[in-house]
């Protein structure tokens, strides 16, 4: 169900490797964990961000989840779509409901996040 | 309630012309130069024009789309929706009392000043603390003002360090309100009896951390009863323990914060002391400390000279104000009637009735609904629809269903450390009938819930409005009317 | 107890279904160490007509209804029609929580969507919250919802905002690690420009000021916009006299970004300073970082119009530390007295008023600044407030003026150096011809 060619993080986050550059957002078990998603919190492009710092938030009409950064790296783009249609991230949540696009510090990071298969085992613990 | 009639907004009834109230003329000359170098509006775009007797309808009408305390079972969980008494509305009314301009010289409001100072001095008995102000405006605003003041006492002792902690299972307003203090809040994991555990209290009480802030009993109902051990842990690293007294209408005449070694707590005149919640508001939210907090109080403060009241602003240490005036005079007015109308043993029987009721609950529905602790509760208890999601009903759709049976449902996904809570408080307002109407409805539900869950997942079926849609409001809000 | 239907054998029968003795039982989790040995020390329990004698004795003790008072500051005593306080008072409205189960709530849900849109189109903003704590707070809540939009530290306010006002500011930003500057006033009373203009830097997140201000004057608020604009910062402003907007541009017209205030003029008695009714309002990209609560309109599962509590991710049950406002319970019931008030005078109604009291008060500046030694202090614009000068400390006029039956006005001594021999007057639609003439007389007499 996760597909393969994407990278996971324990908080929920996807990342989806282009060149230099990475494309994130919240996975499918995220946007369930949340409902109906009413509003998405972006950042300013330019903005530098650690790794696990919080990139924006993602609201529903009850909850609020910070979204994490899987890696370092800086705000080349943000998906400007979810301001009308915060949906997107429930009806796509791998790809039309992207968040920020980001250029990369150091791959080397990547080895930090989980594979699809880790990644769906990593759910599989918190059912119980 | 008539769910007949569909009632339109005001802005929707109104025509050119009309207006709801005959004004007197002008008795003096007419200067037209009054207005010069003013920047006068040309109409109030959209401002509404209709009769009294449509004024009245309207309001009314929508009154009548309310489920309110004077109607019916209420129990919602620390909300402590109790009997508003008649009289002290009646009170609240006397144009001796809130005829008085704040700003009036003290010696023509005499009454006025004396009945703060007589409530200050009963809250002063009532919770086992030395002092009293009355200045904040609801509750979340007391716990600001007392967080300010903890905050004022370690500043002026040369570091206002910079740790609250608070156990998860508070609500929401504590930790806003250390956070508009300037604190950073680390939060406490809850043991499995649902209370803080002493010993990670003892890890996370460094001298970084200013406060502790409790609810006791904690919004699971379940009394704090290490507390003075926890005080010790705190006081013993230069901290303060803040009480959340939101729930005093399980302790009142039966134990006091300020012998559990309290510092500072803050009370709800609109639930313990029986105030009316107004659809929301006003309530009153005074703060209580000890002898140690007290130079930091809001000004003014209440005192008295040669059988004189005043107001005392010259106060250096105060934290200054935190509100316009004296705070809700109409609301403390209502308190203190009902003190007096309870006496010492009237309060004791309301504290230990509005905890027979909860416990009645408790064992009645026991078994059929999930309790995810079985520590004994006072005032109130926290089921949640463990059993009844095998079936796909939630919470919600017990809540909603509920709406059905003609009774208010109860606090709904709160305490957070319970997964689909349903927050029982009945008070001690509940008759014995009103209390067995709520167990039978509850009982009959979870049978719907196994026979015909679909019944609950679109209820209700009998109000004035169904089930609104809160995601649509929420993506696009319409927050006022906007014409035709 | 009257209030406890619970009887004797109904305590019996539940203590039985509880498995217990006696009620005492269920309190076993509280240590006996702290547990009360004996009774409170409390008065009562008293009767009905106890009660009711208690406080009227103590109202006796107010001596302030034998006074013609021309106090104002943030207070008003105005004309309340009777079918708001009999409106007000149905159980209905009186007796309900906050709205949290919308489905049998729509009553007040709807009259806080009416008291949003009412507040919108007085202050010329985009939306509105369902009320604050009061003025006081609402200007805290202003200056501190300023600083997370622009984020840059610097506060200004002016020195002729009601000075409690301030106060409340100051207690409320002290933790913060903001900056709060003093903008001076001029000659006309109003906030001096150059003054503003030297303490507006890159750094500047917003300027309050009140309009009508604490002298009464009327701000220029559409210079005071633009300058502020200029230096990106945002033009605040809080009224404690809405009643001006009848009259007035609405100052969401004139530059204004957030728009704040004291409602206690819209159908709420003078209650000794409380409950009064805080508002505010803002343009609508601010919707994000406005505190309080806030009504929206949906639909429901038929189709039909309903109201919710929307927008809720702002507020402190779901963000917790990371809320907008710590608010929590609010003013609803004195936003519905508000409503009725508003709604019942309408919009001619609501001029007219205004018109009352603009009217009355030049009336009153022109009967007491022609008697000698009386003079305006300052020469702003003014709506139904203004500052008179004596010829001498006005704390002795005062006090003879009160040997008189009047209390002529409000002290400014202590908030303002410079201006001890000054009151703030205040003229109501309550304020007749007569009444404005006898203080006229007395104060003649007493400046002899």
């Amino acid at each position: 169900m996760y597909p393969d060619n994407l990278y996971y993080t324990k908080d929920h986050e996807w990342l989806r490797l282009e060149g230099e550059e990475a494309v994130v957002g919240i996975t499918d078990f995220a946007q369930k964990q949340l409902g109906d998603i009413i509003y998405v919190d972006l950042p300013q492009p330019g903005k530098v961000l650690e790794a696990h710092q919080a990139i924006g938030s993602v609201e529903s009409v009850k909850s609020v989840s910070d979204v994490y950064s899987p890696i370092s790296g800086e705000v080349v783009a943000v998906n400007s779509d979810l301001a009308q249609t915060p949906d997107l991230i429930n009806k796509d949540p791998h790809g039309q409901g992207w968040i920020v696009r980001l250029k990369i510090k150091d791959k080397a990071e990547l080895n930090q996040l989980m594979k699809a298969s880790d990644y769906e085992k990593y759910l599989e613990g918190l059912e119980h | 309630m008539i769910n007949v009639i569909r009632e339109p907004l005001i802005f929707e009834i109104s025509s050119p012309g009309k207006s709801g109230v005959r004004l007197p003329a002008l008795d003096v000359p007419e200067r037209l130069e009054a207005v010069e170098g003013l920047s006068l509006r040309e109409d109030i775009e959209g401002f509404p024009e209709v009769s009294e007797t449509e004024i009245t309808r309207h309001f009314t009408r929508l009154s009548q789309m309310n489920y309110c305390v004077d109607f019916g079972f209420y129990p919602l969980g620390s909300c402590t929706m109790k009997y508003n008494p008649k009289l002290n509305e009646k009170i609240a009314g006397m144009s001796s009392l809130v005829g008085v301009h704040p700003l009036a010289p003290e010696k023509l409001a005499q009454g006025n000043l004396e009945l703060m100072k007589i409530l200050e001095n009963l809250l002063c008995e009532i919770t086992g603390m030395d002092a009293v102000s009355l200045q904040p405006a609801a509750g979340a605003h007391g716990e600001l003002t007392g967080m300010m003041l903890i905050r004022a006492y370690h500043q002026a002792h040369g570091n206002p360090r910079k740790y609250v902690l608070i156990p998860d299972s508070a609500h929401g307003t504590n930790p806003s309100s250390a956070h508009i203090c300037g604190y950073v809040v680390k939060e406490i994991k809850s043991n499995d009896r649902g209370t803080i555990s002493l010993e990670d209290l003892a890890r996370e009480m460094t001298e970084e951390v200013a406060a502790l802030m409790v609810t006791n009993p904690n919004t699971l109902g379940v009394f704090e009863s290490d507390i003075c051990q926890i005080a010790e842990i705190v006081h013993a690293r230069g901290g303060f323990v803040y009480m959340d007294g939101a729930n005093l209408n399980a302790l009142a005449g039966v134990t006091r914060p300020g012998d559990m070694k309290v510092d500072v707590l803050h009370l709800n005149l609109h639930k313990t002391f029986s105030t009316p919640h107004g659809g929301g508001g006003p309530g009153s939210g005074p703060v209580a400390v000890k002898k140690i907090l007290e130079p930091y109080l809001p000004v003014p403060v209440i005192e008295e000279k040669d059988g004189q009241y005043y107001l005392n602003y010259n106060r250096p240490q105060s934290i200054g104000r935190v509100k316009s005036f004296y705070g809700q005079f109409q609301v403390m007015l209502k308190a203190l009637a009902y003190i007096l109308a309870l006496g010492p043993a009237g309060l004791r029987e309301m504290t230990e009735t509005a905890v027979l009721n909860s416990n009645y609950i408790r064992k009645s529905l026991e078994g059929i609904y999930h309790l995810k602790y079985d520590s004994p509760t006072l005032h109130e208890c926290v089921f949640s629809d463990k059993f009844q999601k095998d079936f796909g009903v939630s919470n919600l759709d017990i809540s909603k269903r509920l709406l059905d049976y003609g009774l208010h449902p109860p606090t709904m996904s709160f305490p957070l450390i319970v997964h689909g809570a349903l927050m029982i408080e009945p008070t001690e307002t509940e008759s014995r009938r009103d209390l067995d109407l709520f167990i039978e409805a509850m009982k009959a539900i979870d049978r719907e819930a196994r026979e015909n869950p679909e019944l609950l997942r679109t209820a209700p079926h009998i109000t004035y409005v169904r089930r609104l849609d809160e995601v649509q409001a929420a993506r696009n809000p319409v927050l006022r009317w906007e014409g035709k | 107890m009257s209030y406890i239907p619970i009887s004797d054998r109904d305590k019996k029968e539940m203590l039985e279904r509880c498995g217990v003795k006696s009620v005492e039982d269920l309190f076993c989790c509280i240590p006996e160490s702290i547990r009360l040995k004996g009774l409170l020390n409390l008065p009562g329990p008293l009767s009905e007509p106890e009660i009711l004698e208690y406080f009227e004795e103590r109202g006796k003790k107010n001596s302030f209804d034998r006074y013609l008072s021309f106090l104002g500051g943030g207070a008003y005593d105005h004309f309340i029609p009777a079918v708001v306080d009999y409106l007000s008072s149905r159980g209905e409205f009186v007796s309900p929580y906050t709205p949290y189960q919308p489905e049998v709530s729509q009553g007040t849900l709807q009259v806080i969507f009416e008291f949003q849109t009412l507040i919108c189109q007085l202050t010329g903003l985009d939306i509105a919250n369902a009320s604050l704590y009061d003025g006081a707070t609402g200007a805290a809540e202003a200056v501190l919802m300023a600083n997370r939009i622009k984020n840059k530290k610097r506060l200004l306010v002016a020195s002729n905002v009601h000075p409690e006002y301030r106060q409340v500011i100051y207690t409320y930003t002290r933790n913060l690690g903001l900056e709060v500057v003093e903008i001076p006033y001029d000659r006309l009373g109003r906030v001096d420009q150059k003054g503003l203009e030297s303490a507006l830097n890159s750094h500047t997140s917003v300027l309050l000021c009140q309009s009508p201000n604490y002298f009464g004057v009327v701000e220029d608020l559409k210079t005071l916009g633009e300058l502020t604009h200029k230096h990106d910062a945002l033009l605040a402003v809080v009224i404690s006299e809405p009643l001006s907007l009848g009259l007035l541009e609405a100052p969401g017209k004139l530059g204004a970004d957030i728009v704040t205030g004291e409602a206690q003029s819209f159908g709420l008695p003078l209650s000794y300073g409380g409950p009064y009714l805080g508002f505010m309002a803002c343009k609508k990209e601010f919707v994000r970082q406005l505190p309080g609560r806030i009504a929206g309109q949906t639909v429901d599962a038929e189709g039909r119009r309903g109201f919710v509590l929307t927008l809720s991710t702002r507020e402190q049950h779901i963000r917790r530390e990371k809320a907008t406002s710590n608010i929590c319970t609010n003013q609803a019931h004195c936003a519905l007295r508000a409503t009725i008030y508003l709604e019942t005078l309408g919009r001619q109604g609501l001029k007219k008023m205004a018109w009352l009291n603009l009217q009355k008060a030049a009336y009153a500046l022109d009967r007491l600044t022609s008697i000698p030694g009386v003079s305006r202090k300052f020469g702003g614009p003014v709506f139904n407030e203004f500052v008179l000068e004596f010829p001498s400390d006005w704390e002795r006029i005062k006090q003879k003026l009160e040997e008189k039956g009047i209390l002529g006005g409000l002290s400014l001594g202590n908030d303002y150096q410079g201006l001890e021999r000054c009151a703030l007057v205040t003229i109501t639609e309550k304020h007749s011809r007569e009444k404005i003439d006898r203080y006229a007389e007395v104060l003649r007499e007493v400046l002899k």
